[in-house]
């Protein structure tokens, strides 16, 4: 837990040392921005090569794992995968195939790979999205309390329980919230749906469509809120604390200004920076977590297609959704290191 | 911080008794500090316990309690005298199952975590070391691996070897240790600006000799606080994974338990005694690694600066 923070610190201390060394200008830094993305999202697809193609030894033997399967059947899916070629054509027409959007055929589902991807796109997104945006809100809200009052009795408190928090399995506090308010136990009755995105008996308008979305959309989104406001907390704290002494809020105090104008107006929004860029950074961890929270609450995303694809083992799905959530983390990325630039003036100046 | 000057009789003690006095006097002085931390004292106090007991499962019990065909309890059956935290879906003590799993995740904790900080800081001490090229490959890697979702990582790569404890513990080290590998390479790097380290090259050290001998000492103690904290998240991940049906399905451990739990219904069954006891186990542990690593890390911080110092 803690080294996620560490991480986060690690990613914003890249950021503001290569913004600042970055003399030649605003384009010269987006070349390298880009430049490494793009670097990264090559990796992203050689690993995806090299994991579910090379590593496995023969993957039809490991996609066929305990199943009756005759010769010829394995000889047949090793054509149809393209496996009875040698590695170096497997790997061109695996790297033609990705370009153009074309991942293969799952195994299980005997369905383009990129469809299913696709149909799992948008929960993912709405669920990662909202809990992310909940989660950084009741994050930086805190956050800010506890360093303006640090030490106090509040602050220990918040930040006790945030640790502890951060400390729990997210797929055990999901399992928890499921078994005492999905399902109920003694006199608390379930009153959350137990699985999926919508119910099959609601009406096809879009009013109740959203509002059950919604009502499914509550135990995922407290289990992911639960894990991940720790560290936007700990980092408002952190940041708050080293503004605390700045000469600007003598400055606004002396103007005659109340507590919490110079809390709000003026310590908060120059704390909030490394803060914004901190939520995209820590998208690898919100992935992470909306695996095993989909999993959990059988909410139709990319999270529980991998963790159906892993049963089988169905490796063209894997390798599909492990290059969609990890291209997607790479691309949040880079956005959040240019976002940085253009919301930090003082690293484009300096 | 303790090596002041030596006194002229010490050294009639030949060199060798004066390093160990030295260490010893450090080890010492380490522990007085760290035993000044009343959490880093309960969480180490919690940790011995556990492994104690881990240690000793297979002497105060007997491992064919956990044999599914001579399992004596109904199914699922709730906490009661004889089996204090219930049974499990083939009538195992579920607090049997909690003991001897212990064994599995606290193994794969220290083994993954271990796997993960060397790694970190063979990277780090090379990246920071020898700078250029080398620094920026490695720094290339480390932060692809860093912004990589390591879960998804670890997931694929034990999905992709065969089945089993050693797969489990090379998938978390494998994807954990860029956080350590820049870690070491910040502490690298400023100790590396210290005089000392220009003196040994000086006097003619190679790099093996100045890393070895100089850099690595220094960097040390914060790798080894940095490693509790690593125990803690292997921990997490070897839950993770196995919940995710990724382990080793043959071994009992308190991911393995929660992932039996979870597809033989214990949610729907409202089976709390099942669900609750290996849940908590993981965060007490966990919160213990934490509570500590940051006492050892507020230890060795001042530590550090103070030996430069003298």
């Amino acid at each position: 837990m803690t080294d996620a923070l560490a991480s986060a610190e690690g990613g914003l201390d890249a950021l503001t040392g290569q913004g600042s060394r970055g003399s030649s200008g605003t384009l010269r830094f987006v070349a390298v921005k880009l430049g490494g993305a793009v670097i990264s999202l090559v990796l992203v697809i050689v690993l995806g090569f090299f994991l579910f193609r090379v590593l496995p030894g023969d993957p039809v033997t490991t996609m066929t794992r305990g199943q009756p399967v005759g010769a010829r059947q394995l000889a047949q899916l090793r054509t149809q995968l393209g496996l009875d070629k040698p590695l170096i054509v497997q790997f061109g027409q695996y790297l033609w195939g990705v370009l153009h959007g074309d991942f293969g055929t799952s195994f299980t589902y005997s369905q383009p790979v990129w469809t299913l991807v696709r149909q799992a796109l948008w929960p993912t997104v709405l669920l990662v999205g909202t809990s992310t945006i909940l989660a950084a809100a009741l994050g930086l809200w805190l956050g800010s309390r506890s360093a303006w009052r640090r030490e106090s009795t509040m602050d220990r408190t918040t930040t006790g329980v945030a640790l502890t928090l951060w400390s729990v399995p997210q797929f055990w506090l999901g399992l928890i919230l499921l078994m005492v308010f999905g399902v109920g136990v003694g006199p608390i009755p379930g009153i959350f749906p137990v699985q999926g995105m919508v119910s099959v008996d609601t009406p096809s308008g879009f009013f109740p469509q959203a509002l059950d979305i919604a009502h499914h959309m509550v135990l995922p989104c407290i289990t992911l809120i639960a894990a991940f406001y720790a560290q936007y907390l700990l980092v408002m704290r952190s940041s708050l604390l080293e503004e605390m002494h700045a000469d600007y809020l003598n400055t606004a105090r002396a103007k005659g200004l109340t507590d919490d104008q110079v809390r709000r107006r003026h310590a908060v929004p120059n704390a909030l920076l490394p803060t914004v860029t901190l939520i995209f950074l820590n998208l690898g961890l919100v992935v992470n977590g909306a695996v095993t929270v989909e999993t959990v609450f059988s909410w139709p995303g990319l999270g529980l297609l991998l963790y159906r694809a892993l049963g089988v083992p169905d490796l063209p799905l894997l390798q599909g959704t492990f290059i969609t959530l990890a291209g997607a983390v790479v691309v949040m990325n880079l956005i959040a290191e240019l976002l940085y630039r253009v919301l930090d003036p003082r690293v484009r100046t300096s | 911080m303790t090596d002041t000057a030596n006194p002229p009789t010490a050294a009639m003690g030949g060199r060798r008794a004066i390093t160990w006095r030295r260490r010893w006097a450090a080890a010492r002085q380490v522990w007085r500090t760290f035993a000044r931390s009343r959490s880093g004292l309960v969480g180490l106090g919690i940790l011995v316990l556990i492994v104690v007991l881990a240690l000793l499962a297979p002497v105060l019990s007997d491992a064919a309690q956990l044999d599914v065909t001579q399992a004596t309890g109904a199914r699922m059956a709730a906490p009661s005298g004889q089996d204090w935290l219930g049974t499990d879906e083939s009538g195992r003590s579920v607090l049997v199952l909690l003991w001897w799993g212990s064994r599995i995740s606290l193994l794969v904790g220290f083994a993954a975590a271990a796997l993960c900080v060397g790694i970190g800081t063979v990277v780090g001490l090379l990246a920071a070391h020898f700078g250029r090229w080398v620094a920026a490959i490695l720094l290339r890697v480390t932060d692809f691996f860093l912004v990589l979702p390591s879960l998804v990582l670890a997931v694929a790569l034990s999905a992709a070897l065969h089945a089993g404890t050693g797969t489990v513990i090379l998938a978390i080290g494998l994807t954990s240790w860029p956080v350590t590998a820049r870690l070491v390479r910040a502490q690298t790097l400023t100790v590396e600006t210290r005089p000392y380290i220009e003196r040994a090259r000086a006097l003619g050290g190679g790099h093996w000799h100045v890393v070895l001998r100089h850099v690595l000492p220094a960097v040390l103690p914060l790798v080894l606080a940095n490693t509790t904290l690593n125990v803690a998240n292997a921990i997490i991940a070897e839950s993770t994974l196995a919940f995710l049906g990724v382990g080793d399905l043959s071994s009992t451990s308190w991911g393995e338990m929660l992932h039996a739990a979870w597809t033989n219904g214990a949610v729907t069954a409202g089976a709390w005694w099942y669900l609750l006891p290996p849940g908590l186990a993981i965060v007490v542990v966990v919160l213990a690694f934490t509570l500590c690593g940051r006492a050892l890390e507020s230890v060795l911080t001042p530590a550090l600066r103070g030996g430069g110092r003298r």
